[in-house]
């Protein structure tokens, strides 16, 4: 039993889904996401822990069937941390996913909608567990595809998810389509998928010019995937349309994932010494990642809706997780992997509570949240404290990843760049203290 | 030249690769696009096929003759998966589009960007 739990978790809510579906009743469905997403968390804090006692890695053999032949799944120091990232947020968003998707969405739609549900979470979990590309892909689009016809149902209460979710769609799907071909060309030059057979093969043909080219269509579909900018225009209509479980769900976990998906195939499998790695990816990166800070946190400042304001947030932390991954230092690694935790909790915590204000005064605009920090001061707390850890205040996790952010820059002299990250983060006070002189 | 006669499948797929991406990104009518978007991802099932073939090579089945030359079935398995989603993707997408229909009664872009950003702004004046 307990050998098998890399594949279990993976497995419990990829099962559940279908069944889910055929669920019937008040709360079954419900009931049984909670179940599976509550027993995927304990089997990710479990394997976390043993990965931290070992110190090493556990790799699974799907069937029996050893790398690199046969599909592994790898439990190692990044991915065992970032599954009970997603695992938990997932569990409790499907607590709060009861009140808010009673509220929002059709009855007779609420078993396809946990079944659509257990399916992204699946595909998550399944892109950072499993040691094979090609497996990443399926997995990708078994999350995508799900988190399509989540946002979807955002329709019954505003018809704008719908174009919302389409856009979202052709987007996705060339982003997935762009990874497919860099994938189809290592597999011509190297003749294997498994990703730690492919970067030992690698290393060979490293300074050919179709591997450069796998690099590039590889780092730019998952570009599309993470929403960098200038590739983020999927990104806040479809967040701010959707359904507030499923914002809360996608906007702390989906983009994520790709981030971790990029830093794994980037580092793990390219390796820092593949030709044009550090100065002309690294470089692409932290010129995009600076910019996507100012013009997300710029776009954010004119906002008015909430969940619109901290969709394009979203822009800007992402591009602050970039910027750590194009420092191309171990610094820089641990910045962009420390704001990845960060910022999942911290984008959990507010769109969640955005989705209790929507359940408790209708749409959260800066109109309707005038005053209302008397009515539901909880509410208003948690959006607060989320905020000001956004900004990265002191005493808040959000100051922890900027400080190490700013630290791999400096590290490499990059002082401007720095400078840049500190005023980016400056700008998020008037987006921020906008939305406060509305509370009181 | 002998270099395009010998890569001819690989400039087939570049060629009908970027028809189907300029319909996703020039065409403004969500039908168009997803047509586009099915003759992309074709073009790369394609090139998974063709990349698959062994000069002289056989369908791989077992035939009992160690010697027997065969084609490489790996990317034709991989395909098979990356058709499904193909498939699921279009299933989805053309649901998609017939809500938009039904929601808002066009399936333009343009259209649909007027209609929305009236409405915004309609919203905006409320708040």
């Amino acid at each position: 039993m307990m050998q098998h739990l890399p594949i279990l978790q993976v497995l419990l809510p990829l099962l559940g889904a279908p069944l889910a579906a055929l669920l019937r009743g008040r709360d079954m469905a419900w009931g049984l996401a909670l179940l599976l997403t509550g027993a995927a968390f304990l089997i990710s804090i479990i394997l976390f822990s043993q990965q931290q006692m070992t110190g090493e890695t556990l790799v699974y053999d799907l069937g029996g069937w050893p790398a690199p032949i046969g599909i592994v799944y790898v439990i190692d120091a990044a991915s065992a941390l970032v599954l009970p990232v997603i695992s938990g947020i997932a569990f409790v968003a499907t607590i709060a996913a009861r009140r808010l998707v009673e509220a929002e969405i059709d009855a007779r739609d609420h078993a396809l909608f946990y079944a659509a549900w257990l399916l992204t979470i699946a595909g998550m979990l399944g892109q950072v567990t499993t040691g094979d590309a090609f497996n990443i892909f399926v997995f990708l689009e078994i999350s995508s595809l799900s988190a399509y016809a989540l946002v979807a149902m955002g329709a019954g209460r505003d018809r704008r998810a719908l174009p919302a979710a389409f856009n979202y769609l052709i987007l996705g799907t060339v982003g997935a389509t762009f990874y497919v071909i860099g994938l189809g060309l290592l597999y011509m030059l190297t003749g294997t998928l498994n990703l730690m057979d492919l970067s030992e093969r690698l290393a060979d043909v490293q300074s050919t010019r179709a591997a450069f080219t796998a690099l590039a269509f590889i780092a730019l579909g998952l570009f599309l995937k993470m929403a960098l900018f200038p590739l983020h225009f999927w990104l806040v209509p479809a967040y701010a349309h959707a359904p507030s479980a499923v914002s809360a769900l996608m906007a702390a976990t989906a983009t994520k994932v790709s981030v971790y998906v990029l830093i794994r195939l980037v580092f793990g499998v390219f390796g820092i010494d593949f030709p044009g790695l550090a100065d002309a990816v690294g470089l692409l990166v932290l010129t995009l990642g600076i910019a996507g800070a100012f013009v997300g946190t710029l776009a954010a400042i004119l906002e008015t809706d909430l969940k619109k304001l901290f969709a394009q947030s979203s822009i800007a932390q992402l591009g602050y997780m970039a910027i750590g991954i194009g420092a191309m230092s171990a610094t820089g690694l641990a910045a962009a992997f420390i704001h990845l935790f960060n910022h999942a909790l911290m984008k959990a915590a507010l769109f969640l509570a955005i989705g209790a204000i929507a359940a408790q005064v209708g749409r959260a605009s800066m109109g309707t949240i005038q005053g209302a920090g008397r009515q539901i001061p909880l509410t208003m707390t948690a959006i607060l404290v989320g905020g000001l850890a956004l900004i990265g205040v002191p005493l808040t996790a959000g100051f922890i990843s900027k400080l190490y952010l700013v630290r791999a820059l400096l590290e490499q002299d990059f002082w401007l760049l720095a400078a840049l990250t500190f005023i980016s983060s400056a700008l998020h006070w008037p987006m921020f203290g906008k939305s406060l002189k509305r509370l009181g | 030249m002998s270099n395009l006669i010998a890569h001819w499948n690989y400039f087939l797929v570049i060629a009908l690769m970027m028809i189907g991406f300029y319909a996703v990104i020039a065409r403004g009518n969500m039908v168009k696009k997803m047509v586009g978007l099915t003759i992309f991802q074709t073009s790369v099932f394609m090139l998974y096929i063709s990349m698959g073939k062994v000069a002289n090579g056989t369908a791989p089945i077992l035939t009992g003759d160690a010697t027997t030359l065969y084609a490489n079935p790996l990317p034709h398995v991989l395909i098979l998966t990356a058709i499904v989603v193909g498939v699921a993707t279009t299933a989805v997408g053309y649901a998609l589009i017939i809500r938009v229909y039904e929601s808002y009664g066009t399936i333009e872009d343009d259209e649909l960007i007027k209609i929305i950003e009236a409405e915004e702004n309609a919203e905006a004046s409320n708040a």
